[in-house]
């Protein structure tokens, strides 16, 4: 059939069951979005046109983590495209699945410091799994298809397509290609015939699944301690659940991997690392077994990698063979799909318990958590979130203090019900992430907490979600500060607040009924739980500003560096 | 982590897609970590679309193992493999040109190349060049009996190897399957 590479775009786009778009247009990139008006391509693909490239890229991210299928972003040029950056090197760090398409000048102009040119393949090449500059129209179908393929499998991750504009208006023969054979078709299929012998994801090695259950039959006090790889992992979930219950240890958790284990299951120790639960770092300085799956070990969970699980042996259960001794030394590894691991582990996993180690691991409670009447903490928001939506919303958050109470105090019990970004840390992910998530997600009720610094980065998409009706509620934890930067000033920086104060404007409520947008001002609990049944209620965007104590902590905390039983703050 | 932390030279010799952008990917990677590259060198193989890179870095064993890894990870390389120095051979060509006015002068640099085996492949009234093929040990005993004579200009290809005997470094090994899968399309 012969069509134009613009079309050829939309056609692999529908072939690989995408139905949405979070994109921006712009000179380089016109031919592909008038395909959704010439040929109609809009009524099969609902394109969602944000206020800002950086938003659609977090609401291409927070559609693909909040769903598991791939993200999928369009921007032009030069700009368009490097407003993606933050955005792509967000998704990469949580191992996030998205395909982001830019379109470059045409090949005579390449290389000319032309108009809005710029090298966005070179510019993402450390943040994306794999990129490509596409200046053959022969090979834009297999590109897009190999993009895909590589964004999904194995540890998923980004991947940037940039096409030159004259190659979207060129005409090419296109043959409609079964998903199957996808990854064993143009370069790609080249690529992976030399690189290996079988094009199957290879079993995990089942001698190092005996060495294991071995490990486990001669330990005393283990320890599991779960990542995002289980969440990405397709299925991993249930499988990981009879492990746990059935080797009956505590459970721990780093933020990515939220929602692996249920918030309230009685073998949940909570999260670990620098704003983890007493319960989960002393079980980390404590245990004889540390079984860690699909996690990273980064420097907020391995405060000090050298006296990380120190009395442990450690073992990694990890897709990605590069991670292996990366931040921690490990006593064994096993490669492989977390979902095929634990169903291999299942198989013949005893039943176990430790109820002394478990005794000792749980008597380890938490502060009690203040309630002052008349003042509203942030606990109480979340626990009021909690009960309002039953513990099924999808909570999508920024990055600072309200994202770690939002990690503590909301029960998770599902994957991809926490859309948070862990390894970037990226102030301003939140909305757009919402957003990408109840798109995809329209049964559920998302909620997005925000903290008044980080809102103000990316609130420009309250027009996006006003103008498509995508009822996300905003609950901002205004502390009148960059709380998490103060939390360091308060403790480590003898009280010198530099910087760090937010007594400024905007009047969110204002801001957000500009937008057209319904909001409310709360101070107290009774206050807030009334506004967000309204909210829920409603069916419409809606923002909550909550009055928050600037000096409001989160507890406890290790600080960088030090051993996990090193609590600055209990 | 538990590195050993003595710099030491590594030969890496790494398969990848003979295609642009991927020489900047695997260079990037070193750039990174903080080494340079002592060497380089590329060129294409008996397949047209695969080009080998020698890579001679200074590091510690940790890292270049990190490093490996990282590599392995890249979709456009398909094999990397550390060449250990006693089971492979390295070789690299180097140039010199060198100051040679007078026909005495002249004798003595022809019989040095001749001891060195080095051919002389350009002459001129003023100067002599000679080619070498070694390793860095002959290369550098050379340069240093040339300095004498006052090298003009002197470049080198960068070290090749290859292990030495039937091995290929397209060898089934368990490691290798393991990092299919980090990549890899289900
Ligand atoms: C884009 C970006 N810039 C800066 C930071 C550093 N940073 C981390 S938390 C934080 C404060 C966030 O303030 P706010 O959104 O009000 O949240 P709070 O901690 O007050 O809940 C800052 C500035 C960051 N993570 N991301
Ligand atoms: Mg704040």
């Amino acid at each position: 059939m012969k069509m134009k590479c613009s079309q050829v775009l939309m056609e692999c786009l529908l072939e690989q069951g995408v139905d949405t778009v979070f994109g921006y247009p712009g000179g380089t990139i016109l031919n592909i979005y008038d395909e959704f008006e010439l040929h109609g391509y809009k009524d099969k693909i609902r394109h969602i046109l944000t206020a800002h490239e950086q938003g659609a890229s977090h609401a291409a991210d927070g559609y693909a983590r909040s769903t598991g299928k791939v993200g999928v972003c369009f921007a032009t040029s030069g700009p368009g495209a490097t407003n993606l950056t933050t955005g792509i090197a967000t998704a990469y760090y949580d191992s996030s699945p998205v395909v982001f398409i830019t379109c470059n000048v045409s090949e005579n102009l390449i290389g000319k410091d032309s108009f809005q040119e710029v090298d966005i393949t070179g510019i993402s090449m450390p943040i994306t799994k794999w990129q490509c500059l596409v200046r053959d129209p022969d090979q834009l179908a297999d590109v897009i298809r190999e993009a895909f393929a590589i964004a999904r499998s194995g540890r998923p991750g980004p991947v940037l397509i940039d096409i030159v504009k004259n190659v979207t208006a060129a005409e090419v023969d296109f043959e409609p290609l079964p998903l199957s054979e996808h990854a064993s078709h143009g370069r790609l299929g080249a690529m992976l015939r030399r690189a290996s012998h079988d094009l199957k994801t290879p079993e995990p090695d089942h001698d190092d699944i005996d060495k294991l259950l071995d490990m486990i039959e001669k330990a005393k006090k283990p320890l599991v301690l779960v990542g995002g790889g289980v969440i990405r992992s397709r299925g991993a979930v249930p499988e990981f659940r009879k492990f746990f219950e059935r080797l009956n240890a505590p459970v721990t958790s780093t933020i990515m991997g939220g929602g692996a284990c249920p918030g309230n299951h009685p073998l949940f120790t909570g999260m670990i690392g620098m704003h983890g639960s007493h319960a989960s770092n002393l079980a980390a300085t404590q245990c004889d077994l540390l079984i860690a799956i699909g996690c990273r070990f980064s420097d907020r969970v391995a405060l000090s990698p050298k006296h990380f699980a120190e009395k442990a042996k450690i073992v990694h259960i990890d897709i990605d063979r590069a991670e292996i001794d990366k931040n921690v030394k490990t006593d064994h590894h096993i490669i492989g799909d977390a979902r095929r691991v634990l169903e291999l582990l299942n198989e013949k996993l005893p039943a176990h318990d430790y109820p002394e180690w478990k005794e000792w691991v749980f008597s380890h409670k938490e502060l009690d958590l203040p309630s002052v009447p008349g003042k509203l903490s942030p606990h109480e928001v979340l626990e009021t979130i909690t009960r309002l939506t039953q513990g099924d919303a999808i909570i999508a958050t920024d990055v600072g203090q309200h994202q770690m109470w939002a990690a503590q105090y909301y029960h998770f019990s599902r994957p991809g019900q926490l859309i948070t970004s862990g390894g970037f840390g990226t102030m301003g992910f939140g909305l757009g992430a919402a957003m990408g998530a109840k798109v995809g997600n329209p049964d559920k009720v998302v909620v997005h907490c925000t903290g008044d610094g980080s809102f103000r980065m990316n609130c420009n998409e309250m027009a996006t979600e006003e103008h498509y009706n995508i009822p996300v509620i905003t609950v901002i934890f205004n502390n009148q500060t960059l709380g998490m930067v103060r939390q360091w000033q308060n403790l480590i920086y003898g009280k010198r607040f530099s910087q760090t104060d937010l007594d400024r404007g905007p009047d969110f409520v204002k801001l957000a009924d500009a937008y057209g947008i319904e909001g409310t001002r709360v101070s107290t609990q009774p206050e807030f739980e009334a506004a967000l049944a309204r909210a829920i209620e409603s069916g419409r965007p809606y923002l909550i500003e909550c009055a928050i104590d600037k000096d409001a902590m989160v507890h406890p905390m290790v600080p960088g560096g030090a051993k996990t039983d090193d609590f600055l703050l209990d | 982590m538990n590195t050993m932390k003595e710099v030491s030279r590594h030969t890496l010799s790494v398969l990848v897609e003979n295609a642009a952008g991927v020489l900047s990917q695997v260079s990037r990677l070193f750039s990174r970590k903080g080494y340079n590259i002592e060497s380089l060198a590329v060129g294409t193989t008996d397949d047209p679309e695969v080009s080998r890179i020698t890579i001679e870095v200074l590091a510690d064993e940790g890292s270049t193992e990190q490093i490996m890894n990282q590599l392995r990870k890249l979709f456009p390389v398909y094999s990397v493999q550390e060449l250990l120095p006693d089971r492979s051979i390295r070789r690299e060509l180097v140039l010199y040109k060198v100051k040679a006015e007078e026909p005495d002068i002249r004798n003595e640099i022809i019989q040095i190349a001749n001891i060195f085996r080095a051919s002389i492949i350009d002459v001129s009234l003023k100067s002599l060049t000679l080619a070498l093929i070694g390793d860095e040990t002959k290369a550098d005993a050379m340069q240093k009996l040339l300095e004498s004579f006052g090298i003009l200009e002197l470049v080198r290809t960068g070290m090749v190897a290859l292990e030495r005997g039937a091995y290929t470094i397209g060898d089934e090994t368990k490691e290798k399957t393991e990092f299919n899968l980090g990549k890899n399309v289900m």
